[in-house]
């Protein structure tokens, strides 16, 4: 009998693998063997796909039928590889077009009567799929939606065994029996969250819209209860809508976690805030077998708050510093290395000392400053040398929420459309260079001409450099976020008015 | 006799024949030891085939070929060497074959070889 092939898809991290699944029945006792570094989930395919396949009016003949996922050496799991199995069976045996099924994708895992179960990571596997240049792939209806939102790639829906071996030239009945298609879970509806909710907060809320416009790491640093979460939250509301490419690696993210993704591609950046006692294989992915995104992947082209930050295990927090130079993070397992985007907006906030009273006019702190010591160098210095804005939040006093109340806030939409400003002129000077974001420009560039600052706007500076008070990091650390407020203006360069302002807003805590 | 030892027996007689129409010898039926029992040894080519016969009045209980499991190759695999040693002949040239019987009453009968299973 003749060995039919098909194709499926290996997902590792985001990235897929095209991974042929060739079947050959031969004369032997009944055995199903799959074989090419199939995970427990794949052998198990067997089970499934037996009784999917008599289910669907099929049968397979009493003969060794032998399954080979190439290349063999590529470590393989999930249960997307089902449909692919079940199919390229039906073809060896002659139910199916062997053609047909060449030269299309499978995605799917299949029920015990046939039908075709929403799977994780369908967006991912779609989008491997046309980066291999494959024309047409097929996947169960419950995952059209998110398969649908890769460009360029012919994507077929099919809720059962039966439909998917009629497509490809079954004769089979069409009619019955009817399966109910399953539905997968439905997506949670985003939450908008409005800047104009802070009141009396706008120092914070100028130094949020910085933060957004510069794409700036920012520090919140202010007593319980002063608006820190409430401000972080509203981060992502002011950012720039997401890119294709940037939504469908969040969106791909979502699908490998399982997560439902709606059939419209979600261009908000995506909000991630870890509870601190995370451990760092739930803040950086991780798991044996499959790996799993983790949080600062599922926070990729958006924000990554961390709450209380001291509280964070120092290790989790030193894990961050990888993805945030790079933007990716890569774990390594013995057998695979999995790689996740990760450009990630950090903001932490923190309380001023354990108690989170030092500092607040109203009330006494009661902490000895040796544990106020401790708590903060829990966060290392190479990950607040990271942090270009730090920001210190007040309570809100009975007479500046009265004030507040009176005229009109920010909002989100006049923030976003301020920060978009600020980061089309950014972009416009920053062309012909690697950069686009003012946070991600190099200290030498900026002092170096024909961009270097007259030096009557860097007075200020250059007297904290000769006092001691300013490391040269620190320095073109308050340069960057100068640039970022010139941009916010409107005007060509910062003059000694921005360059105050930026230092003032990295004294958050002593550096 | 029980019904299903009936068709296990008829099941038998319709491998033999087949097995002879298709230019075996059989040299042995039903051949017992203390640890179990070959239903068939034929030959053919100088070559002794150990023949484990299954017979099913249908398939919905499964294919006779289901039937033959890893602890039943075993056990054929060990009969086998003791076979040869009470005929006096080297286990060298010998070897497992399958017949699968489906018979249904009132219809005729469906046979399949399969040659060399272990």
């Amino acid at each position: 009998m003749a060995v039919a092939r098909t194709w499926a898809v290996s997902l590792l991290g985001l990235e897929g693998a095209l991974v042929e699944v060739e079947t050959d029945v031969s004369s032997g006792l009944p055995r199903f063997i799959i074989i090419g570094l199939a995970d427990r989930a794949i052998s198990e395919a067997e089970g499934r796909v037996r009784q999917a396949v008599v289910n669907s009016d099929c049968a397979l003949p009493p003969h060794r039928i032998t399954v080979n996922l190439s290349p063999a050496g590529l470590p393989k799991n999930g249960t997307a590889f089902d449909l692919a199995i079940a199919l390229s069976c039906l073809a060896a045996t002659g139910h199916v077009e062997s053609s047909s099924i060449a030269r299309v994708v499978h995605a799917g895992e299949l029920g015990l009567d046939g039908r075709l179960r929403p799977t994780p990571g369908i967006l991912p596997i779609v989008r491997a799929a046309r980066r291999a240049g494959r024309d047409v792939v097929m996947v169960p209806s419950a995952n059209a939606a998110e398969a649908s939102l890769v460009p360029g790639i012919r994507v077929v829906t099919v809720d059962s065994l039966r439909a998917a071996a009629i497509w490809h030239g079954a004769e089979l009945d069409v009619g019955d029996p009817v399966l109910e298609p399953v539905v997968g879970p439905t997506a949670a509806p985003a939450e908008h969250l409005e800047l104009a909710d802070v009141l009396g907060q706008d120092d914070a809320v100028e130094a949020l819209v910085t933060a957004a416009a510069g794409g700036h790491h920012l520090f919140l640093l202010g007593p319980p209860g002063s608006g820190k979460t409430m401000l972080a939250e509203r981060l992502p509301g002011i950012l720039p809508p997401l890119s294709t490419d940037a939504a469908l690696d969040v969106s791909s993210v979502r699908s490998l976690g399982g997560e439902r993704v709606g059939d419209v591609l979600d261009r908000v950046p995506p909000f991630e805030g870890p509870h601190h006692t995370a451990t760092a294989a739930a803040v950086v992915g991780g798991g044996s077998g499959v790996i799993r995104p983790g949080a600062v992947a599922r926070a990729s082209h958006g924000v990554l708050f961390l709450d209380e930050a001291p509280e964070f295990a120092r290790v989790v927090l030193d894990c961050l510093r990888q993805p945030l130079e790079t933007g990716w993070i890569t774990i390594h397992r013995a057998n695979a290395v999995a790689r996740f985007p990760a450009r990630v907006q950090l903001v932490l906030a923190a309380n001023p000392c354990p108690c989170g009273q030092y500092g607040a006019p109203e009330s006494a702190c009661q902490c000895a400053p040796s544990a106020i010591r401790r708590y903060f160098s829990r966060i290392s210095g190479p990950l607040l040398d990271r942090i270009d804005l730090q920001v210190t939040v007040r309570r809100v006093s009975s007479a500046a929420a009265r004030l507040a109340s009176e005229r009109p806030a920010s909002t989100s939409a006049h923030a976003r459309s301020r920060v978009l400003d600020a980061r089309g002129r950014a972009e416009k000077r920053l062309r012909g260079t690697p950069w686009s974001l003012n946070a991600h420009v190099p200290g030498a560039y900026l002092r170096s001409s024909p961009i270097a600052l007259p030096s009557t706007a860097l007075r200020p500076l250059d007297r904290g450099l000769e006092r001691g008070a300013l490391t040269m990091r620190g320095y073109d650390r308050v340069l960057r976020v100068a640039w970022t407020l010139a941009d916010l203006r409107g005007s060509a360069g910062p003059d000694l008015d921005d360059v105050s302002r930026a230092l003032f807003l990295r004294k958050g805590i002593a550096a | 006799m029980a019904s299903k030892d009936v068709l296990g027996r008829r099941g038998e007689d319709l491998a033999a024949g087949f097995l002879e129409r298709a230019g075996y010898e059989i040299l042995d039926r039903n051949w017992r030891s203390t640890t179990g029992e070959i239903d068939i040894v034929a030959q053919s080519g100088g070559v002794v085939a150990i023949v484990e016969v299954k017979t099913r009045s249908g398939v919905s209980s499964g294919h006779p070929f289901e039937a033959i499991t890893y602890q039943k190759l075993r056990r054929l695999r060990s009969l086998a060497a003791e076979w040869c040693t009470a005929a006096g002949r080297s286990s060298r040239v010998v070897r497992i074959d399958v017949v699968g019987v489906v018979a249904p009453p009132g219809a005729p009968a469906v046979i399949e070889h399969l040659i060399g299973v272990s």
